[in-house]
């Protein structure tokens, strides 16, 4: 089982601290290991990158921290504090409250669930009226409009309706539902998957924006990886439900720790180098059946005989870099 | 030398032969292009949606036809083909599409995928020999036979999936290969290796590679020559290194500072108010040629 890892700082400077986090889904071929045993620190303002291939549990992850995990899913252990708080800990009504208001989300594909026949603003207003019943409809309306202009949309889109909206701007209304309530953190899971190149810039830049602006950390989860050099602090890289490693963005690209990371970077298309393009071989294991020892090491070119037989410990080998590999046993910090 | 295909003149509107719509929407303006068979070469289609990309594709796949202009296969109009020779363009320009899961139906094996066309193009004489041409083509583009065949989509990944369609392609020892996105769908992690069997067709087997895709970085890495465009118009074309080192258009900058490279050293391209500035720029050239195309 992987160890919680020290805390990187005192608790009161950490927003979210996520210990140990598993997420199961019992199904008839057996029991699937979506997240594994995930640890992590998020601070104030910070935006933490996610990436992984399909089925690596990147969105599984997203769900469990607004604990909206449904069955035949469960969050089997650990917690995930909030402000110190215990999410997993509180009642179906207290995690109402902090749903949306603390902590929010813009879903997968999230552009597309937008209600056809409802007006923009009435849609936004929407999460407002769950929380807060104190406000007046006028005060609502104003913060509708306020929000929109804040994920740089004209106030007027409030009267308009989704198919009036370009893929864009429907993206823009509903990063404005999920800032609405001014959450400390906001999960966005593959925000621009859908969109144009210079489309998806404008969204990642209204976001950055909304950072500035609000303070609010961001969870970007996504598997381009040009993305996340362009926007996220630091970046996670999930394997097989669990972190391989986590680094400042910086260091994940010019020195990756994990040979999947590794791997991964240099799949990449640069401008500087044309040509040879290399992939990884092999596939991600099973869920349902994942391999003995490290997850990764039936794809790993550095893989050793320890690898197949003892589950790498996930600490720190440097200052702020985490990394899950046998290959960096000796340099305890 | 004929080039293998030619676009001329090529125009296509849709919906301009309703009663009710009488000016319908030009997806594709006055397109010129020419692709030759002696020194092939991987041409990439590159813009955002709507640009006319996919029409491009179902034209010279020959799904559709052009409303003005022509498109020639071999020096022929491909309006024009007898049924025969119709049979063999319909072998030689073989098409990748985006989606790895829509090409099979889940209720038969892939090896049907594979099986049909041996059998309408009458490819192969027994059975024998049908298995061999599949099993070479598996290996081709580095699948294992053994691992592949008799298995159901759903037991494959998408990145397996796509790579049985390339084989599939090739089986048919085709003379031009349109491939529309096909890594639009797939894991970063594979991208790379099925844009590696792209290109070794093309360098191996000699075969022209049309590469259709919104993704600049990986026509980049991919293709020889690039063509740019923006709502059914070429806005820039030429070697891929000159285009996208060093773009004239505006639209062609515009798409090249967008690109998220993966490099954190490499931050996008220019400060946000040149990128608004150029966006408005482009949005006004858009509205001054009568397209719709609107930057919110």
């Amino acid at each position: 089982m992987v160890e919680p890892p020290h805390t990187e700082g005192s608790v009161s400077d950490q927003l979210l601290q996520v210990r140990d986090l598993l997420v199961q889904y019992h199904t008839d071929r057996g029991v699937v290991k979506a997240v594994n045993g995930v640890s992590f620190d998020l601070q104030p303002g910070e935006r933490l990158g996610l990436v992984g291939e399909s089925g690596s549990g990147k969105s599984t992850m997203a769900l469990a921290l607004m604990r909206m995990i449904k069955a035949p899913g469960r969050v089997a252990g650990g917690q995930i504090l909030l402000h110190g708080q215990d999410l997993l800990a509180l009642s179906e009504e207290q995690m109402r409250k902090v749903r949306g208001a603390k902590i929010s989300m813009v879903p997968q594909g999230a552009m597309n669930s937008l209600n056809p026949v409802a007006r923009i603003k009435d849609q936004i207003i929407d999460t407002m009226k769950d929380h807060d019943m104190s406000m007046s409809k006028t005060q609502m309306e104003e913060r509708a409009a306020q929000v929109l202009e804040m994920v740089d949309l004209k106030r007027e889109v409030g009267r308009m309706y989704p198919h009036e909206l370009s893929g864009g701007m429907k993206q823009r209304v509903c990063i404005a539902i999920a800032v609405a309530m001014r959450p400390d953190v906001i999960i966005a899971d593959e925000p621009t998957s859908a969109l144009d190149v210079v489309v998806q810039r404008q969204v990642m830049e209204t976001f950055g924006k909304l950072q500035d602006l609000m303070g609010v950390a961001i969870i970007l989860i996504g598997h381009d990886m040009g993305l996340m050099a362009q926007f996220v602090d630091r970046l996670a890289v999930m394997y097989a439900g669990q972190f391989a490693d986590l680094s400042p963005i910086r260091e994940t690209f010019s020195e990756p720790l994990h040979p999947y990371t590794q791997m991964l970077i240099n799949s990449l298309p640069s401008l500087d180098v044309k040509g040879e393009l290399k992939g990884i071989t092999g596939l991600p294991p099973s869920l349902l059946k994942l391999p003995s020892g490290c997850v990764f090491h039936p794809r790993c070119p550095s893989v050793m005989e320890r690898c197949t037989k003892q589950v790498p410990m996930y600490q720190e080998v440097r200052p702020q870099r985490w990394v899950a590999c046998h290959l960096y046993d000796e340099v305890k910090p | 030398m004929t080039p293998i295909m030619e676009l001329r003149n090529v125009t296509k509107v849709y919906g301009s032969s309703g009663l009710l719509a009488k000016k319908g929407t030009a997806a594709l303006k006055s397109m010129n292009l020419a692709l030759e068979a002696d020194d092939p070469s991987i041409l990439a289609v590159v813009g955002e949606s709507g640009s006319g990309k996919s029409t491009l594709a179902s034209l010279i796949l020959g799904f559709i036809s052009a409303t003005e202009g022509e498109v020639l296969y071999n020096g022929k109009d491909v309006k024009r083909l007898s049924n025969a020779e119709r049979q063999v363009y319909r072998r030689e320009v073989q098409a990748i599409f985006q989606d790895p899961f829509a090409v099979y139906n889940p209720f038969y094996r892939v090896d049907h995928v594979l099986n049909v066309p041996l059998s309408k193009f009458k490819l192969a004489r027994t059975k024998a020999e049908a298995q061999r041409m599949m099993e070479e083509a598996l290996s081709a583009v580095g699948l294992r036979p053994e691992e592949t065949l008799g298995r159901y989509p759903h037991q494959l990944s998408g990145g397996q999936r796509q790579r049985i369609v390339v084989a599939r392609a090739l089986m048919l020892k085709p003379k031009l290969i349109i491939a529309d996105e096909p890594v639009s769908m797939v894991d970063a992690s594979l991208r790379a290796t099925i844009l590696e069997s792209l290109r070794t067709l093309n360098k191996d087997l000699r075969i022209p590679v049309v590469y259709i895709t919104h993704d600049l970085a990986t026509a980049y890495h991919v293709s020889d020559q690039i063509v740019v465009l923006f709502r059914g118009e070429v806005v820039e074309s030429g070697e891929t290194e000159t285009v996208i080192k060093n773009p004239q258009h505006s639209y062609t900058k515009l798409l090249i500072d967008s690109i998220p490279w993966p490099d954190p050293e490499r931050r996008w391209g220019q400060t946000k108010e040149e990128f608004e500035q150029e966006l408005h720029s482009v949005a006004r050239q858009a509205t001054a040629s009568g397209s719709r195309w609107m930057p919110e």
